[in-house]
């Protein structure tokens, strides 16, 4: 398969991920109980996005010892939970991070 | 109510300040696209095309490894089944739409515009609140081909050091700081980050991330019947 046709392929699926739902869906399916559900969605997909970015080295291993994203996001957590604001968070996490890796 | 181009720039200023850390990202996607063997009109046709961060990256690092087609296309497709759900979510608030613009509005939904989109949703009930999602989609669009073409153009100038590629998670970090004072959102944030972090290397086409996503929903479909708080 030439790199075009990857391409092409890659943006069709990922597409129809994106509106099959919009598209299949229909008010009548949603009632409370749902709707409480499908509140914790981004509660639930969004830690599997930052957990392995965080945790994970390059080639896939985790790592604890020596690892200074793990600092930081803390860090970063703590002024979220205080400051509700999402500047500060991903501020406070660069900031100690390259703080981590360039001083101490 | 509110006129259409207010809802619309609302979307884009609450869509902002997620956008800082997408500027390095972009950046990032474009020198390596560069750097596997991709050309400029192919990388820049992939961000034109895809318009995904997470499944361009995919795509890159299962490309120079040497994967076959099937396996890339799959593992974008496990990557992005996450849209499932946000689809799920916003299909509510978007049933009245007319087709055409379910077609357009799919096309601009990403993980920031979505988790800003969602909450305006939540608090706005007028016909025209779907233009939130399309100021929303609309920036991130915007931003991720101007840092696209810019790594391209820049390549090897950006210091590959600065841990810039630390900025992804921490945005997603600060889409949860409304979470992390309730009970149940913690439980579901620690069980999904540990399926998806354990199951990283062993769930096969990179579909942890849905894996541990539908883990963490039924989690809390649990513990909301258990625990029935009126939040």
């Amino acid at each position: 398969m030439n790199n075009w046709a990857l391409i092409i392929y890659c943006g069709l699926i990922t597409y129809l991920t994106r509106f099959s739902m919009i598209a299949l869906i229909k008010k009548e399916m949603f009632n409370d109980r749902v709707r409480q559900v499908l509140s914790y969605v981004p509660t639930a997909i969004f830690p599997a996005i930052i957990f392995p970015a965080i945790f994970l080295d390059n080639s896939g291993s985790i790592l604890i010892e020596d690892n200074p994203k793990i600092m930081a996001a803390l860090i970063a957590t703590l002024i979220g939970v205080f400051t509700r604001s999402i500047l500060a968070t991903i501020f406070s996490g660069l900031a100690s991070y390259w703080f981590l890796i360039f001083v101490v | 109510m509110k006129s259409n181009l207010k809802v619309f720039l609302k979307g884009i200023l609450d869509v902002s300040p997620l956008m800082i850390p997408v500027v390095p990202f972009g950046l990032i996607f474009g020198v390596l696209a560069i750097d596997v063997g991709f050309s400029p009109l192919e990388t820049m046709g992939m961000s034109l095309i895809v318009f995904g961060g997470a499944s361009q990256i995919v795509l890159l690092q299962l490309f120079s490894g040497g994967a076959s087609s099937l396996v890339i296309i799959s593992s974008v497709g496990a990557v992005n089944s996450r849209h499932l759900l946000y689809g799920a979510v916003v299909s509510e608030h978007l049933s009245d739409l007319k087709l055409i613009w379910k077609i357009l509005i799919s096309y601009f939904l990403v993980d920031q515009a979505f988790a800003r989109s969602n909450e305006y949703f939540k608090k706005n009930n007028d016909d025209n609140k779907y233009f939130h999602l399309v100021g929303g989609g609309a920036t991130c669009w915007v931003i991720w081909q101007t840092t696209t073409f810019l790594g391209i153009i820049l390549g090897s100038f950006i210091p590959e050091k600065l841990g810039l590629s630390f900025a992804v998670p921490l945005t997603f970090l600060a889409l949860l700081v409304n979470d992390f004072r309730k009970f149940i959102n913690v439980i579901v944030i620690i069980i999904s980050g540990l399926v998806a972090t354990f199951g990283y290397n062993y769930i096969p086409f990179k579909a942890y991330a849905i894996v541990a996503g539908l883990t963490g929903l039924l989690t809390a479909m649990i513990l909301t019947k258990m625990i029935k708080t009126n939040e």
